[in-house]
C-alpha cells in the first residue's frame, strides 16, 4: 500500500514517486533471493546513484540533491520497505559522505564530494572496533604522523559495506583522551590495509559487515577531514544525522511488515472468517499500525527541526529509540498474524524480524540513545 | 543535427482500459503515462547523443492537456525541448490524421532523423512510423533492435544504421539522412529519470501549438476524418479457471493431448 505522505515540494513528490519506480524495480524482486542467497547486488548500488538517491541531503552545488532531512529520510524509509539491507547501506553511505560535507575543506570538497554524492564513490563509516562499540572514545586503532601524512596500525570493527565501499570515513588516534581522535577520509584499497571474511549475520546478508585491519598504510595528509583531534566531535554529529537514517529504515521496515501482515489477514481464514474480523487480531493489526505512525511521527518531528537549524539530538535518539521498538515489535507481530506461516522463510516476514533486531543496537544501541536523552536532564 | 522522437501519452496498460461510447479511448477512468515502447525511442536518441554526435532532441506528442506529463518524463529522461500539439478537435484522430499532424509539426521544426517506438502500448497499430516517412518524403527505416548515426556534419547529411531481426534473417539496413526509424524494445532497456534530470525537465521549453498554428483545417482530422474507427468493442472476458491435469501415471500424455487440442503441437 501506498503510504500517503506529506510532502513540502512538488520536487519531493516527484522524487518519492521515482523512489517507488525504482526500488520496485530494482529492489522488491531481487531482495529476498539476495538475502538467502548472501549475495551483494552488484550495480544495484550504481543504479541509485545514477538515478540520485545517494546525496539527497547535501547541496546541489557539491552534486548532492539539495533536498531537506524530512525529504530525505522518507525516501529512505521507501528503500526499506523493499530492502532493508540496500535502505542501511544508503543510510550509511550518506553518514559517510558527511565528514567532509560538513568538516572538508573547500579543495577537499571539490576532490572528493561530487563523485561521493553522485555515488560514484560508495563510502563506508569506521569508527567502531573490537572492544568499543558503545565507549567510541575507547578506540585504540592509531594515526601516526609521518612524512606527508599518517601511517595507520590497528582494528576497525563493524564496517557496514566492508570491503566493497570506495571510501571510507576512518576514525583513529592521533593523541590521548577523547580529543586525541581524528577524521580520515580512507581509500577502499591501500597497501597495508586488509579486510576480514564478512560477519555471518542473523540479517542484512546481501551487503557484507566486516573487520579492517590496517597495518601501516599511509594516508596523505589532505586525507585527514577537519582539524586533528576533532575526530570524535565529527563523529557524534554525524551519528546524530545518521541514527536518524536508521530510524526511517526501521519505519520502512515496519510498515513493509505491516503491509504484508494487512493483506494476509485480509485473504487467510479461520473458524469461517477471515482473521482480520476477528477482533483479536484487528487490534494487534492496529496497534500495529499505531506504532509505524508513531515511529513516523517521531523521525520527521526531529527532521523537520534539524532542516530549520534547530537542535535535534534528543528527538533523534528519541526517534532512534522508538522506531527501531517499533519495528521490533511490528515485524514479530507481523510473524504473528501470519501463524505458522510467519514462521517459514517462504513468506518474507521472518526476515523482517532478523532485520529488524540489529536496529536496536547499531548506530548507537538503544540504551545508548536512553542515556542521551537522560543525559539532558540531569543539572 | 536535430532529431525529433515521437512519443504518445497512452492509458496505463497494466490499469482496466476501455472505450467512451463513441469508440474513442476513455482517459477518464484510467491513469495514463508515456508508452514504454517510447521509451526506448528516447533512450536511443539519447544514445546517440551520448556516442559523440552532435544533436539537439526534441519530444514531439500530440494529445490532451495531461499529455504534458509524458513529455516532462522523457525531458526528465534528457534531451532539450518538446512540442505539444493539442487542440479540441483532434480527438478521436486516427494513425492517418495522427501521421499528419506529427508530419506538420515535425516539418515545423525541422529535422534530421525521427526516432518512433515500434508501435504504441494502447493501439499497437505499428503504422505511424511508415505513414510519417511517406508524408515528409524521406526514407524509413522500421522495427530496428539496433540502431546508429554515422558521418554527420554541421551542414547535415550522414547515415543511419540499423539492425532487424527476422524469423528466418537479420537484415543491415541504412538510410541516408534525413530518416524516420522505429525502434523496438530489444534496443537495450530505457534509463530512469534521475533526481536531477526531473528537476531540470522542469525548466525545459515545451511549445505549445494547436492545428492552426500547423495550417491543419479541423475536418482534416478528429474523429468524423478518420479513416478507422473502433465499430464495437467487447470486454475481455474474465480469465478463465485452468484445467488442472492430475498426474496418475497418464499426466505427460495428458498435457499433449491438451496442448494438441489447442493447436499448440
Ligand atoms: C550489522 C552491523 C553493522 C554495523 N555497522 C557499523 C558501521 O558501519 N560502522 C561502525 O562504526 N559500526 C558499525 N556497527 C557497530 C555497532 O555500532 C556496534 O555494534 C554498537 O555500537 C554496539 O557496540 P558493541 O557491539 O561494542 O556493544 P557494547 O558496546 O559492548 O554493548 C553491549 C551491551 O551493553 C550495553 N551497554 C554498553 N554501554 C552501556 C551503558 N553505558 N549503559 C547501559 N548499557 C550499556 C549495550 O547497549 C549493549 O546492550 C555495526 C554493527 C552491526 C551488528
Amino acid at each position: 500500500m501506498t503510504v500517503d505522505r506529506l510532502l513540502p515540494t512538488r520536487d519531493a513528490e516527484d522524487l518519492l514517486d521515482l523512489t517507488r519506480t525504482v526500488a520496485d524495480r530494482e529492489l522488491a524482486p531481487v531482495a529476498a533471493r539476495h538475502e538467502r542467497a548472501e549475495s551483494y547486488p552488484e550495480g544495484l548500488f550504481g543504479v541509485l546513484g545514477e538515478v540520485g538517491l545517494l546525496g539527497l541531503p547535501y547541496p546541489e552545488e557539491d552534486g548532492g540533491g539539495g533536498q531537506p532531512y524530512e525529504v530525505y529520510l522518507q525516501v529512505l524509509e521507501e528503500l526499506a520497505a523493499r530492502w532493508a539491507a540496500v535502505a542501511v547501506a544508503t543510510s550509511v553511505h550518506t553518514l559517510a559522505c558527511f565528514p567532509v560535507a560538513t568538516y572538508g575543506s573547500p579543495a577537499q570538497r571539490e576532490r572528493w564530494l561530487p563523485r561521493m554524492l553522485e555515488g560514484r564513490l560508495i563510502g563506508g563509516y569506521s569508527l567502531s572496533e573490537p572492544h568499543a562499540g558503545s565507549d567510541a572514545a575507547a578506540i585504540i586503532c592509531k594515526a601516526r604522523p609521518v612524512a606527508d601524512g599518517y601511517r595507520i596500525n590497528g582494528t576497525k570493527a563493524w564496517i557496514t559495506h566492508g570491503g566493497k565501499a570506495d571510501f571510507y570515513a576512518l576514525f583513529a588516534r592521533t593523541g590521548e583522551g577523547s580529543r586525541g581522535i581524528s577524521c580520515f577520509l580512507a581509500p577502499g584499497a591501500a597497501e597495508g590495509l586488509a579486510f576480514g571474511r564478512p560477519e555471518e549475520k542473523m540479517g542484512l546478508n546481501a551487503v557484507p559487515t566486516t573487520s579492517a585491519f590496517w597495518d601501516g598504510a599511509v594516508l596523505e595528509q589532505d586525507r585527514l577531514i577537519g582539524a586533528e583531534g576533532q575526530g570524535l566531535a565529527i563523529a557524534l554529529s554525524a551519528l546524530d544525522s545518521g541514527r536518524l537514517g536508521i530510524a526511517a529504515c526501521a519505519t520502512g521496515l515496519a510498515q513493509a511488515a505491516l503491509d504484508a501482515a494487512v493483506e494476509y489477514a485480509n485473504e487467510r481464514t479461520a473458524f469461517g472468517r477471515r482473521i482480520v474480523d476477528h477482533q483479536g487480531l484487528g487490534f494487534l493489526l492496529a496497534d500495529m499500525a499505531a506504532a509505524v505512525d508513531s515511529a513516523r511521527a517521531t523521525y520527521l518531528d526531529a527532521a523537520r527541526r534539524r532542516d530549520l537549524g534547530r537542535p535535534y539530538s534528543r528527538q533523534a535518539s528519541v526517534a532512534k529509540l522508538i522506531a527501531t521498538d517499533a519495528a521490533m515489535k511490528v515485524t514479530t507481530d507481523a510473524v504473528q498474524v501470519f501463524g505458522g506461516c510467519g514462521y517459514t522463510r517462504e513468506f518474507p516476514v521472518e526476515r523482517y524480524m532478523r532485520e529488524a533486531k540489529v536496529m536496536q543496537i547499531f548506530e548507537g544501541t538503544n540504551q545508548i540513545q536512553r542515556m542521551v536523552i537522560a543525559r539532558q536532564f540531569a543539572r | 543535427m536535430k532529431i525529433v522522437v515521437c512519443v504518445k501519452y497512452v492509458p496505463d496498460a497494466t490499469g482496466d482500459r476501455g472505450f467512451n461510447d463513441d469508440g474513442t479511448t476513455d482517459r477518464e477512468s484510467v491513469d495514463s503515462l508515456l508508452s514504454e515502447l517510447d521509451e526506448y525511442a528516447i533512450e536511443q536518441a539519447l544514445k546517440i547523443v551520448e556516442s559523440g554526435v552532435e544533436a539537439e532532441i526534441t519530444y514531439l506528442t500530440v494529445g490532451p492537456d495531461d499529455a504534458k506529463d509524458a513529455l516532462r518524463k522523457a525531458l526528465a529522461m534528457g534531451g532539450d525541448n518538446a512540442i505539444h500539439v493539442n487542440d479540441d478537435d483532434i480527438a478521436g484522430t486516427d494513425a492517418l490524421g495522427t501521421s499528419l499532424i506529427l508530419a506538420k509539426a515535425i516539418e515545423r521544426a525541422g529535422f534530421d532523423l525521427v526516432i518512433c517506438g515500434m508501435a504504441s502500448t494502447d493501439a499497437s497499430m505499428g503504422v505511424v512510423p511508415a505513414m510519417l516517412a511517406e508524408r515528409l518524403g524521406v526514407p524509413q527505416v522500421t522495427y530496428l533492435d539496433e540502431v546508429t548515426v554515422e558521418g554527420t556534419t554541421v551542414k547535415g547529411g550522414g547515415t543511419v544504421k540499423g539492425r532487424r531481426e527476422g524469423d528466418v534473417a537479420t537484415e543491415l539496413i541504412e538510410a541516408a539522412l534525413p530518416a524516420v526509424v522505429s525502434v523496438t524494445d530489444r534496443t537495450g532497456e530505457a534509463r530512469y529519470p534521475s533526481f536531477k534530470g526531473i528537476m531540470a525537465a522542469k525548466k525545459k521549453n515545451v511549445e505549445a501549438l494547436d492545428l492552426d498554428d500547423l495550417g491543419i483545417e479541423s475536418d482534416q482530422v478528429g474523429l468524423s476524418a478518420a479513416w478507422s474507427i473502433v465499430d464495437t468493442a467487447t470486454k475481455r472476458p474474465p480469465r478463465a479457471k485452468g484445467e488442472v491435469v492430475e498426474d496418475e501415471g497418464e499426466g505427460g500424455v495428458q498435457l499433449a493431448g491438451f496442448l494438441a487440442a489447442k493447436k499448440f503441437i
